[in-house]
């Protein structure tokens, strides 16, 4: 009986020794083994996670309208957008590794359990091969950390705290857009050439990830360069009314408001310090100013003349004049009648630049597509040179310096360019913010 | 002293929002007996009513520049508004004013809302459990909400105040204390003076005229007084559409200080209901009184000073106080014996 048990292990031990043996040499070596959701037809379907209800939807809309004109190019409709003018030439405008890209789309509404809900149901049941979009740095880490654990790819949308290519980074994931430690080297100088040394801030911080990580980097900047801090104050998400918030900053002594508020509270804020009169205001011997260091044109819009003179920064603008960007608007205003907004064209540059990753990588395995985008440099998608840093998957470019434009000429002139900060200057160690991209996961 | 007058005077404004909110909330209650969670989408509405105005006002006639053209290749856009083009400075004048013109607008609009809202849907639930009435109306208040993000879309569109009243007051000045240390914007003072206009206005209503009489009469014995003859469901129908006019009047005043977005009635729909219980459910003098009173703390709560000690306490400051009051005086300050009491 013995006997026979120990054949039988032996006949077990040696088939799986045998099976391992021959199997992993595919498993290991051969990057067409199965990852999650490998398309097998004609198709690979992209996941598009946008606001398309709650106070971001408008900007949801203009990311989901980028992304249609992103498959598009991809499968050679259209006028091919920046694809004419994007570095890489894998891309043929016959889909990706021969297949047509089609899509499905998912609400985040803005909330951190929404948006995973809504990547989780592509991924699972929609077979999505990649999950993107995204307008809030809450939203993109919640579904970062879901696509790691699902083993898909994450191409964020419009995040700019810190954390998302910080201490909160994961190899699956990847960020085009800048950042808050990016906005404070690009804009501290330009407060320094127009205000000068001597200023006293006062800081009004929307009280979640992306305002903590939006003061820090300000504050660090600002106050290197000589100014001083007289407060910073925490401000609900949504408050409406800043009207108690803004009072104490009249008489402070501080000379420089930092609306650290992205959004409708932005506008609110904004529109409410001018009214209670801080732009006319003149402390210190010197004109009281205000500073609103991340802008989106589409929501500036919002607060109508208020915004004019303001300084601040973003990620691309329309008015740019290199042949990318306007390759895009030309392309994007001719089918809709008005020019992208940043979160449409950054949200355009990730589907984009995941289609080529996918195609120079030869397949959709979410290791080897972040090996292919990891450290990849490029050129033509309307922000200069720019690189993909391998270490901490955060792209690296100029970094626009924006100001409320005092003459418009239309309602989308809202803002005018003032600085094109070189990626130099706004380079920092991936190190410096913590984190950990630890292992890519195919799922 | 300045910065306490400024917080007493931010109270003030922002309780008067409260207030006119919580009028409206608590008159359709006392009389109808119905908790109305849409109350808050009506004070919305009246801000989209200064929103549609100053579109229909800013109407442009469109012409093709043939020798401009956009960045996206097609021809630029002249604009010009008809109306300037029709009665050129006045016509400006008239877009400048176009947030107060508003209230001409709002008034039968909101009249119109409320008494449509309460004939078409509101009376079937008289009868019905408070979480029925509750359900529907919090229901009527998304599809409304929706409604409108589909018309105006989801971000905030400025409604500037007429440019005479774009500055701030030295109110110092008038009270003796240096130049500047006391500014506050003219529009939050008029906005003041508004809530304070309205809220006599209705109480004078409801207090000097035979209407007011029998519907405060309804208000205390409804049974009673539809014996005696009197039709006092038509009358609470038109309690239901002042209702909808104060928070319509109360949205179109505040769009200066608050850009209007679709989702501005639920930011506000909340608060106000904490303003009602604490002032007392049925209390219309509760009401105004606990707008003012929750207003100023709230006020006070974000003061540096207070918030050094009790980190986060402006965000909670008012559902504290609720938990008081209900704890204290279950029935709110000016709470009546009955009402919400089986």
């Amino acid at each position: 009986m013995s006997k026979i048990d120990n054949s039988k292990r032996n006949f077990l031990k040696t088939s799986a020794i045998l099976g391992v043996g021959v199997s992993a040499p595919l498993i290991f070596t051969n990057a067409h083994a199965a990852y999650r959701n490998e398309p097998k037809g004609s198709t690979v379907t992209f996941g598009f996670n946008v606001p398309q209800t709650g106070a971001y939807a408008d900007e949801g809309a203009d990311e989901l309208r980028a992304y249609k004109l992103a498959v598009e190019h991809i499968n050679g409709e259209g006028d091919g957008g920046m694809l004419n003018t994007f570095s890489s030439k894998a891309l043929k405008g016959n889909g990706i590794n021969g297949k047509k890209v089609v899509f499905v789309t998912g609400d985040t509404q803005t909330k951190s359990d929404a948006a995973r809900a809504s990547a989780k149901r592509m991924i699972e049941k929609d077979g999505a091969i990649m999950i993107t979009g995204g307008s809030s740095s809450g939203v993109a880490i919640a579904v970062q950390g879901l696509c790691q654990e699902a083993g898909v790819i994450f191409m964020a949308g419009l995040t700019h705290s810190n954390d998302t290519t910080g201490k909160d980074k994961r190899a699956n994931g990847f960020r085009h857009f800048f950042n808050t430690e990016m906005t404070g080297a690009a804009l501290a100088p330009v407060l320094k050439n127009n205000y000068g040394t001597d200023r006293v801030a006062y800081h009004l911080t929307a009280d979640y990830t992306w305002g903590y990580s939006q003061e820090g980097s300000i504050r660090k900047y600002t106050e290197a360069m000589g100014w001083k801090t007289a407060q910073a104050v925490n401000t609900p998400v949504g408050a409406g009314d800043f009207s108690q918030y803004i009072t104490p900053v009249l008489n402070s002594g501080a000379d420089v408001l930092v609306l650290n508020h992205y959004g409708k509270d932005m506008v609110n804020s904004l529109t409410q310090a001018v009214q209670f009169g801080l732009r006319d205001k003149q402390v210190n011997g010197k004109d009281f100013t205000i500073v609103v260091p991340l802008y989106s044109r589409l929501m500036a819009a919002g607060a109508g003349e208020n915004v004019k003179g303001i300084f601040g920064s973003t990620n691309w603008h329309w008015s740019l004049q290199d042949a990318g960007s306007q390759a895009f608007v030309k392309s994007f205003g001719k089918a809709y009648g008005f020019p992208p907004s940043q979160a449409a064209h950054t949200t355009y540059c990730q589907a984009l630049l995941y289609a080529d990753a996918c195609q120079r990588a030869g397949t959709f395995k979410p290791s080897e597509v972040g090996k292919s985008l990891a450290g990849f440099k490029f050129d033509g998608l309307g922000n200069g040179p720019t690189e993909y840093r391998a270490d901490d998957h955060q792209c690296f470019k100029d970094v626009l310096v924006v100001k409320g434009k005092e003459n418009p000429s239309s309602k989308f002139d809202v803002l005018e360019v003032v600085e094109v900060t070189p990626r130099a200057q706004v380079e920092y160690e991936a190190s410096m913010l913590g984190g950990n991209l630890g292992p890519y996961n195919n799922g | 002293m300045d910065a306490f007058l400024l917080q007493v005077l931010n109270g003030l404004d922002k309780g008067g929002a409260y207030a006119l909110i919580a009028l409206g909330l608590t008159l359709v209650f006392g009389t109808l007996g119905v908790v109305n969670f849409a109350h808050g989408a009506l004070f919305m509405l009246g801000a989209f009513c200064a929103v549609t105005l100053q579109s229909l006002l800013t109407l442009e006639r469109v012409t093709l520049d043939p020798e401009k053209l956009t960045a996206w290749g097609t021809p630029m856009e002249i604009r010009t508004p008809y109306i300037v083009e029709w009665f050129g400075d006045f016509g400006m004048t008239l877009i400048d004013w176009s947030v107060p013109l508003a209230i001409l607008l709002a008034v039968p609009i909101m009249l119109l809302l409320g008494v449509v809202m309460e004939r078409g849907l509101i009376r079937h639930f008289y009868k019905r459990l408070h979480a029925d009435q509750i359900l529907v109306t919090f229901g009527l208040a998304i599809v409304v909400q929706e409604i409108v993000k589909a018309q105006f879309g989801a971000n905030p569109i400025p409604q500037p105040a007429p440019a005479l009243f774009a500055g701030s007051a030295d109110i110092g000045l008038w009270l003796g204390f240096a130049e500047n240390a006391v500014v506050y914007p003219w529009w939050r003072i008029i906005y003041l003076l508004f809530a304070g206009v309205v809220i006599t206005s209705v109480f004078a209503f409801l207090q000097f005229t035979t209407f007011g009489m029998v519907v405060r009469a309804g208000m205390a014995d409804r049974e009673t007084v539809g014996l005696l003859g009197i039709d006092i469901d038509r009358r609470f129908t038109i309690v239901f559409g002042m209702a909808a006019v104060v928070a319509g009047l109360a949205g179109v005043m505040y769009t200066p200080v608050l850009s209007p977005d679709y989702h501005m009635g639920m930011d506000f729909l909340v608060l106000s209901f904490v303003v009602v219980v604490v002032g007392g459910m049925g209390s219309l003098g509760g009401a105004v009184a606990a707008g003012f009173l929750l207003g100023i703390l709230q006020s006070f709560a974000s003061m540096n000073e207070v918030k050094s000690l009790l980190p986060g306490i402006d965000q909670v400051v008012i559902y504290l106080i609720a938990v008081v009051v209900l704890l204290v005086r279950p029935r709110g300050l000016f709470g009546r014996k009955g009402v919400m009491e089986s």
